[in-house]
Order: C-alpha cells, then sequence, then structure tokens
C-alpha cells in the first residue's frame, strides 16, 4: 500500500475518519468495562453524569481543564514548530516553585501588584528551565525529546529535595510540603462561594493571546514555517535557531503558569503530588486539539471532563479509573490516523 | 578512600552487571527500531507492560521462561500497534511513541487493578536465581561479576553478540540497516521496505518487554508502580551514546550501571550521609544528559530515522 494526497477532500472526506474514530474509542473502551465486569452503558452513564450532572461536578470540570489548557498550549505551541517539549511537567513545578518561594510572604505587596509579580517570576522560570534543551538543541543537536522528559526526573527530585529541607513547611506535621502563600498571593475566585478561580480566565485569555501571537504576528508565521520545513524557512532567511529558542520559551513560560495557578488559585501550597501528570496530559490535548490554540480550551474541557468522571464512575461502578487513560491514548492513536486520512488516500499497488 | 574500596568489591561489580541488564535488553530494542528507521518512544511503556506480564504470568502458575515468553509477546503486540501506525501510514514517530507508551503503562494498571483489586502489597514469585559457572566464577573480581549471575542476565549478553551477528553479518541485518540509512536503495532491490521495518519495530519492542520483565523476575520478585521509572528514556539515550552499535551499546549500559551502583554505595557512606538522596538519583538522568551532549555532535545518525518512507513519493 502507498498513500497518496488529496487535493481537494470532500466534506465527508474531513468528517467520517474523525467521527469513526471517535466510535472506534468508545467500542474499545466499552470492550474494557466489559472485561472489568461493567455495562458499558452504564459506565458512559457515570463517566458523563461525574462530569457534568451536577454544579459541583462541572466546576470541578472547570478546575482539572485550567491547568490542562496551560499544559496544552504549552505543547500545542512547541508542536507546532516540531519542537518536541516533552517537558511540560518539569516546567508547572518550576512555576509553582517560584510562586512558593515569592508567595509565602517574602514580597508582603498587595494583591494587585503581587499576583501579577509572582505570574511573571514563574512565566521566566519555566522558560529558563525550556532554555537548557533548547540551546543544547540548537547547539549541540541534543535531541529535545529525550532531554526533556530526563529534565522531569531531575527537576521533580530537586523539587522533592527543597520540600524535604529547604522550603519544608515547619508547622506541616512533617509532611514534604511548603508553607502555604499569604492571602494575597491567592488568585479570588471567579464567583463567591464557588471553588472557580481566575486561573481559569487566565488559561482561556493565553489561549486567545497564542491564537492571536499564531496568526497575526511574525514570530507565528516564523514558528509555522520553521515546523512545516526547516530547510525551507532557513532559505528565506527565517533565524530558525532564535525561532526554536524563542518557541521554546514561550512553551516552558506557558506549562508555568498551570503551575502558578494551581498553587495560588486551588492548593495554596507546593507538595509533590500538586500535578497528577498535567504535564504529559497537556500532549494528548494538543493533539486532540490538532494543535490549535482555541481547539485546546475544548479538548482540555473533554479530557478534564473524562478524567473527573472516571474517577466518580471507579467508585460507583468498580471499574478501575485508568480506563480514562486507556480511553485518552486510544483516542489519540486513532486520531491522529484518522486526520491523516482526512488528507491521504490509502492506495494497494 | 572508600570509594577505592567500593570499587575493588567483587560485589560492587556484580551489582553494576545485574543493573546493567535491563538496560541491555531494552537498548537493544531501542537500537534495532533505529537502525531500521524509526524512533520507538514507546519503549518506556512497552517496558512497564513487559514488567508486569511476565510477573503475572509466573504468578499464576507458567514456568520462569514462559513468563518471559509471554512478556516479549506483550512487548511485540505493543510493537505491532506502533510500527502499524507509524509505517506504512508514516504517522510522526514521536506522537505514536508517546501515545503507545501512554497505551501500554495504562493498561497495565488497568490490569493490574483488575487481577488484583484488593492488595496493599503486591504478592512475590519465586524469581530468577544467581546459577553459578564453574571454575569461572572463582575468578577474583569479575569471576562474580560475570559468571555468578542469573540466567536472566547470560541471555542479555548472549544477545549482544546475536543482535551484532546479525546486524553486521547476515542479509537480514544488511537489509536492516540500509532501511534505515537508504530506504529507496532496499525498495530498488525489490525488497518491501515497510515489512523490514514493521518486522525491526515489532522484535525491538520484544526486547524492551524483556527488558522490563527482567526487573520483575530477576532484579526484583514483584510488580510495583513506577517501578520503571524513566528508565526506558535513559536507554534511548545509551542508544546515542553507543553510536547505534551493540557492543558499544553494552559497554555503555555496563558503565552506566556501573555508576548507579557507585553512587547507591557512596550514599551509604560517611560523607554521602551528608549529601541529600536526592542528588544521588538525580545521578541517573544528569549523565544521561550529559552523555547525549557529548556523543551527539559525532554519533553517526542513521539518515532515514525519523523519514517515513512512502513509495511513489520522489
Amino acid at each position: 500500500m502507498r498513500l497518496e494526497p488529496i487535493n481537494n477532500p470532500s466534506l465527508a472526506r474531513s468528517l467520517v475518519p474523525p467521527t469513526i474514530a471517535l466510535g472506534a474509542t468508545i467500542v474499545f473502551a466499552s470492550l474494557l468495562a466489559m472485561v472489568a465486569g461493567a455495562n458499558p452503558f452504564s459506565v458512559f452513564g457515570l463517566i458523563l453524569s461525574g462530569a457534568l450532572g451536577s454544579k459541583f461536578a462541572i466546576l470541578e470540570t472547570l478546575n482539572r481543564a485550567t491547568p490542562l489548557i496551560f499544559t496544552g498550549l504549552a505543547a500545542a505551541v512547541a508542536f507546532r514548530a516540531k519542537f518536541w517539549n516533552i517537558g511540560a511537567e518539569a516546567q508547572l513545578y518550576a512555576g509553582a516553585l517560584l510562586t512558593v518561594l515569592l508567595g509565602t510572604g517574602l514580597l508582603p505587596w498587595p494583591s494587585i501588584a503581587l499576583l501579577p509579580t509572582l505570574a511573571v517570576f514563574a512565566i521566566l522560570a519555566g522558560a529558563t528551565l525550556l532554555l537548557v534543551p533548547a540551546l543544547l538543541k540548537t547547539r549541540y543537536g541534543v535531541d529535545e525529546v529525550v532531554t526533556t522528559l530526563l529534565f522531569n526526573f531531575i527537576f521533580l527530585l530537586f523539587i522533592s529535595l527543597l520540600l524535604e529541607g529547604p522550603i519544608k513547611d515547619p508547622m506541616g506535621m512533617g509532611w514534604p510540603k511548603s508553607a502555604r502563600v499569604i492571602s494575597e498571593a491567592r488568585l479570588p475566585r471567579l464567583v463567591d462561594g464557588l471553588r472557580l478561580h481566575w486561573g481559569f480566565s487566565l488559561a482561556i485569555f493565553s489561549a486567545i493571546c497564542i491564537w492571536i501571537i499564531q496568526t497575526r504576528s511574525t514570530l507565528g508565521y516564523e514558528m509555522r514555517a520553521v515546523g512545516l520545513n526547516k530547510q525551507a524557512a532557513a532559505f528565506a532567511g527565517i533565524p530558525v535557531n532564535i525561532v526554536l529558542v524563542k518557541t521554546a520559551l514561550l512553551s516552558g513560560g506557558l506549562a508555568a503558569l498551570a503551575g502558578f495557578s494551581e498553587v495560588s488559585g486551588l492548593k495554596g501550597s507546593l507538595t509533590l503530588d500538586l500535578s497528577p501528570g498535567f504535564g504529559y496530559t497537556g500532549i494528548i490535548v494538543a493533539m486532540l486539539a490538532l494543535l490549535h490554540p482555541l481547539g485546546v480550551i475544548v479538548a482540555a474541557l473533554f479530557v478534564a471532563g473524562i478524567f473527573v468522571g472516571a474517577d466518580s464512575m471507579s467508585r460507583a461502578a468498580d471499574v478501575p479509573t485508568y480506563l480514562a487513560d486507556i480511553m485518552l491514548a486510544t483516542a489519540l492513536l486513532f486520531m491522529v490516523l484518522a486526520i491523516m486520512l482526512t488528507r491521504f488516500r490509502v492506495v494497494r499497488d | 578512600m572508600e570509594i577505592i574500596e567500593i570499587l575493588f568489591a567483587a560485589s560492587f561489580w556484580a551489582a553494576a552487571v545485574r543493573i546493567a541488564s535491563p538496560l541491555i535488553f531494552a537498548t537493544l530494542g531501542e537500537l534495532i527500531c533505529e537502525r531500521a528507521g524509526v524512533l520507538n518512544l514507546g519503549i518506556e511503556g512497552i517496558m512497564v507492560a513487559g514488567a508486569f506480564a511476565g510477573w503475572m504470568a509466573v504468578y499464576s502458575g507458567t514456568g520462569l521462561w514462559m513468563g518471559v515468553c509471554v512478556a516479549m509477546i506483550v512487548g511485540m503486540l505493543f510493537g505491532t500497534v506502533h510500527s502499524i501506525l507509524t509505517v506504512p501510514f508514516g504517522l510522526s514517530q514521536h506522537v505514536v511513541g508517546l501515545g503507545v507508551t501512554l497505551l501500554a503503562t495504562s493498561s497495565t494498571y488497568f490490569a493490574y487493578r483488575l487481577a488484583l483489586p484488593e492488595v496493599t502489597s503486591p504478592p512475590k514469585i519465586n524469581s530468577f536465581q544467581p546459577f553459578e559457572i564453574p571454575i569461572l566464577s572463582e575468578i577474583p573480581l569479575i569471576g562474580p561479576a560475570l559468571f555468578l549471575q542469573t540466567p536472566f542476565t547470560y541471555l542479555a549478553f548472549a544477545l549482544v553478540v546475536v543482535v551484532a551477528f546479525v546486524l553486521y553479518l547476515t542479509p537480514l541485518g544488511l537489509a536492516v540497516r540500509a532501511a534505515g540509512e537508504n530506504p529507496a536503495a532496499i525498495a530498488a532491490q525489490g525488497l518491501s521496505v515497510t515489512k523490514i521495518r514493521m518486522g525491526a519495530v515489532i522484535v525491538g519492542s520484544g526486547f524492551m518487554a524483556m527488558g522490563g520483565a527482567f526487573l520483575t523476575m530477576s532484579a526484583f520478585d514483584s510488580f510495583f508502580f513506577e517501578m520503571v521509572n524513566g528508565r526506558g528514556w535513559i536507554c534511548i539515550a545509551l542508544v546515542v551514546f553507543g553510536s547505534w552499535r551493540p557492543g558499544k551499546a553494552l559497554l555503555g549500559a555496563v558503565l552506566f550501571a556501573a555508576f548507579d551502583a557507585l553512587q547507591i554505595r557512596v550514599q551509604q557512606t560517611s560523607f554521602g550521609s551528608q549529601v541529600p538522596y536526592q542528588i544521588f538519583l538525580m545521578m541517573p538522568y544528569v549523565l544521561s544528559i550529559m552523555a547525549l551532549v557529548v556523543m551527539s555532535r559525532r554519533a553517526e545518525v542513521p539518515a532515514a530515522l525519523m523519514v517515513p518512507f512512502n513509495k511513489g513519493e520522489r
């Protein structure tokens, strides 16, 4: 077999493969639910009601989506330029670390000054952390996939070291956690009495900014050109390495905002379980969104809904919550295949 | 002073070889994939799946070697998924690889929870025991390191020889290497690039799973979440470090493992106990990055690595 590009794909060509991919994911997940001894219809019903069934459930889904929008944007921005930043997890913790370092009383400022400062320093921390793999790639040709992955392990151990030493909360009953940030460093809630905080609006705002950068700025154009064809971009006079470094800074900064928003908006302090893999899940979010910044919002809500829904489904139906991760992995694999099939035709030899 | 004592202890070198064994399997697996032109980032997840599958098979009553086979078959299954998506369909090897890692890891955890719903500590199995090779194992220092290991470790070393032999001295190996260097030449010879690459990825994934199985069946005797802990990513660095050659990759794995064994021992010395333990745990990852930086400049990367081959495309 071989693949032939389709010049003017019809509407059906663009819609049928993704629909089949989604259907195949659901069928596969149903089979697994049956293996686990549950009725697939009730499993999906429970996931749906767990994610959207009550005001509390919806807020929980929105809260869970917030860090995923940031890490999803981080991946989307980087992948667009074919810079494979798999280190969003570490950059998230870098952002959280700076929020805790500066937000626990070091800067006794009012919220209006403190919160933007924290956000800026978080961005700088995340960007700096990704600068190392970016420079290793542009200077020495070291593959960034492996370096960013390995940095995740190194940086989490570094955080663990800090949490058991210098920044350990003396009032923490021996738990490896940091002190709580001061009340001026807390992101206010969107609506009084509801758990949803301003981090969510910041995430939406960031997505719109990235969308504008990508579609309306020179940098956005250059990032796309580098991603499409490095040689051609260089030939056209685009400074490929500088664009890659700028992309990395942007991507690292976005991932770090997830850490800022989680500490400042939700948790109030830093622990080693601040992120249950938001950095890695962001990659799936970005892929499901086809790397479109506004699509990231939708995909993050979808992925967050599956996770929140699966948590409550797992308690009710006794099916392991890992079903959610399997569903997302299969959705990702089926979807990349389906997207390719909207543009190519499989021809037999 | 204490360092010298450590370096001249036979147990140290025995530990280094033991730690190297799973890395040897997985590094060979990745090497085969990359030599054929496919980057397999599914390695981390495939190792998790292999670790679980081999251990679960033995726990359910099969023999140890049967468990190794089960692990290998499970690895080959995930390799098949990876290869179908990346080879004939030519999808992004980065995205598919990470997807396969996620799929393999989450399916493993799902299966673990289904098989053992209410356990707090996972059950143990009767794992591989050291097999003493007479006379040779009495050589000072290297005797216990090389000839007083489990049969699973001996298999790792044998596999290096087999892979090197096949890769360099057989037509099949030539075809695999050519698929990663110049696939158009393979196609011109009337051979199928697709079949060669898919075969390499499937076999390579089987080896990765054996590396995972070594952890639960020889290094330890039980399965824990997070037990692979980045070893897969380290193996990708080891392939680069070994310049895509089995012999050099073996050397890299043993050196790396020796360093790992050393840091465990230094941790327990009077000097080491003053340093936070996390510093020591970081070392393997830092070392991998340093190895990549040093080797990447002069590395002879397979020319067609990560370049999908589509017949008829010129």
